[in-house]
């Protein structure tokens, strides 16, 4: 619902939001009422497919006690310290790798091959290193945002059109204004979508770390529910991770239109 | 005349490749007057854009001068073959570029800045974007941000080449008549015979590759220039030597 291409007509259009959200609002609906019927008269066990009202009332009771806000917190500061880390580097990184073809071929076979590793892979490495707390989950969450936000910033910096760099350089503009004039904001169609990519990844990236090993965060609570045959808890957990990922994909979706109201309306 | 603003001696330029490099200019040398219109006429692959590219200070020449009289660094304002505009920016902040490289105050670069877009006559698009200009309208705001920063010389590289042959005429009077309101120098790059001596005091004629000057050819057209003008004996004889020299 979030992928539609920015209105013509500028947001706040109420016709348009209606047509946009109903169809998922109305979908949502059926498959809960799909679901609460499947679990009434297919007699699966609660601890096995718990109904959706079960399901609600686990969340107001993990609402009312505060667990749910306090691990939802942890994970959200692991998600975005991790991206704020591994963003950073990426761009930094990018923009280098952008501009030397040296540093190009030197560090491409070494990002190329960690990327052949997956994540999973490496985390319970991280934390053993790294100790179970938040540290280590801040990293993974990095390490798997860095590859698309990279690989993007080199995209978007390289497709600066020559010309533009020409007409700099014939006002004498200094390496300082071209940065800012001319290749931050032409590269930062392709940069925000890689952004988009990372964001979501970065929620898979916090719940892999808290899996490995956690006492606190969304990762453990779906651990715990796990354990304890509180397989609502563990729904309620899985939704949470969703409104989550939503909500960052949105946010950077928001950044896009904001940012990119120039472009072709396509 | 007064003494020239910008000389130009034994410029030659070769790019290099694999076989034994690739000769664009051979030997140019010419004088540019201040407020005297240049056209450097020739077919594609004379080496015309390096000449402007060099001038630009863009390119370094293998060998040869280009000095400027006054300054070290002279104020260029240049216009390419495609407006090259910045497409996240309003018609009004495309055309402030120079004054914001520069530093210059807001307030007069907003001034300026509209009265640049008077003279290119594009009061009402001040806020659009160049999504939303036709090509001629891109090439005004190019040419308004060309010389907004007051430069000691206009460079222009076949900057009419990507418009249609109507809008193409009009902007030819449109540029004469701001160059006649700014009296600046400028030096024009084109394959065009009729845009060269529509514009021009003086036209050099480029060879092929590696170009050489050929010909150096006074227009004595009177100014202001009209479209009519392009249908006199006169004019047309000037065309006829043009042609021959680049054939």
């Amino acid at each position: 619902m979030f992928c539609l291409p920015p209105s013509p007509f500028g947001r706040g259009n109420q016709k348009d939001m209606t047509k946009r959200f109903l169809p998922v609002f109305l979908s949502t609906l059926a498959f809960l009422f799909g679901w609460h019927v499947f679990t009434r008269y297919s007699g699966i066990p609660n601890f096995i497919l718990p109904s959706p009202l079960s399901v609600w009332a686990r969340f107001l009771k993990a609402i009312s006690d505060g667990s749910l806000q306090y691990h939802t917190w942890i994970t959200l500061t692991e998600i975005l310290l991790g991206l704020l880390a591994g963003v950073t580097f990426a761009t930094v990184l990018g923009y280098l790798l952008a501009k030397s073809r040296a540093l190009e071929k030197v560090l491409s076979p070494y990002l190329v091959a960690s990327q052949a590793i997956p994540v999973i892979a490496i985390a319970p490495l991280l934390v053993i290193w790294l100790g179970d707390g938040i540290l280590s989950k801040v990293v993974i969450c990095a390490l798997i945002v860095f590859f698309p936000v990279l690989v993007n910033t080199v995209v978007g910096v390289r497709a600066v059109p020559a010309a533009l760099y020409d007409l700099m350089r014939s006002l004498h503009a200094s390496r300082a204004q071209i940065l800012w004039k001319v290749e931050v904001p032409a590269s930062l169609p392709v940069f925000l979508g890689g952004l988009r990519i990372g964001a979501t990844l970065s929620v898979i990236g916090a719940i892999v770390g808290e899996l490995v090993d956690a006492e606190e965060g969304l990762g453990f609570l779906l651990q715990v529910g796990d354990f304890q045959y509180d397989t609502p808890m563990v729904f309620v957990a899985v939704f949470t991770l969703i409104a989550l990922a939503l909500a960052l994909y949105g946010f950077v979706r928001a950044l896009e239109v904001r940012l990119l109201k120039w472009q072709d309306k396509t | 005349m007064p003494p020239p603003i910008l000389t130009i001696r034994n410029l030659t330029t070769v790019f290099p490749d694999e076989n034994g490099g690739l000769r664009a200019l051979r030997d140019v040398s010419f004088d540019v007057h201040p407020r005297e219109f240049i056209c450097v006429l020739g077919p594609s692959g004379s080496g015309k854009t390096t000449l402007l590219r060099i001038v630009a200070g863009l390119l370094q020449p293998t060998s040869g001068q280009v000095t400027f009289a006054r300054k070290q660094q002279p104020r260029i304002g240049m216009v390419f073959q495609q407006a090259n505009l910045m497409p996240w920016r309003t018609v009004l902040q495309n055309i402030m570029l120079p004054l914001e490289i520069r530093g210059d105050g807001d307030h007069d670069a907003h001034k300026k800045a509209r009265e640049m877009i008077e003279l290119v006559g594009l009061q009402g698009f001040e806020n659009s974007l160049p999504r939303d200009l036709s090509g001629g309208m891109a090439q005004r705001v190019a040419i308004a941000r060309a010389l907004i920063h007051d430069p000691d010389l206009l460079l222009l590289d076949e900057p009419f080449g990507s418009l249609d042959a109507l809008t193409r005429e009009r902007m030819w009077t449109e540029l004469s008549r701001i160059w006649q309101a700014r009296q600046k120098t400028v030096l024009m790059v084109t394959h065009s015979i009729s845009e060269s001596l529509f514009l021009a005091d003086r036209v050099l004629v480029l060879t092929q590759r590696p170009g050489t000057i050929k010909m150096d050819l006074n227009v004595d057209l009177p100014r202001p220039r009209r479209d009519e003008m392009r249908y006199t004996a006169h004019f047309g004889k000037l065309a006829r030597k043009l042609k021959e020299a680049i054939e």
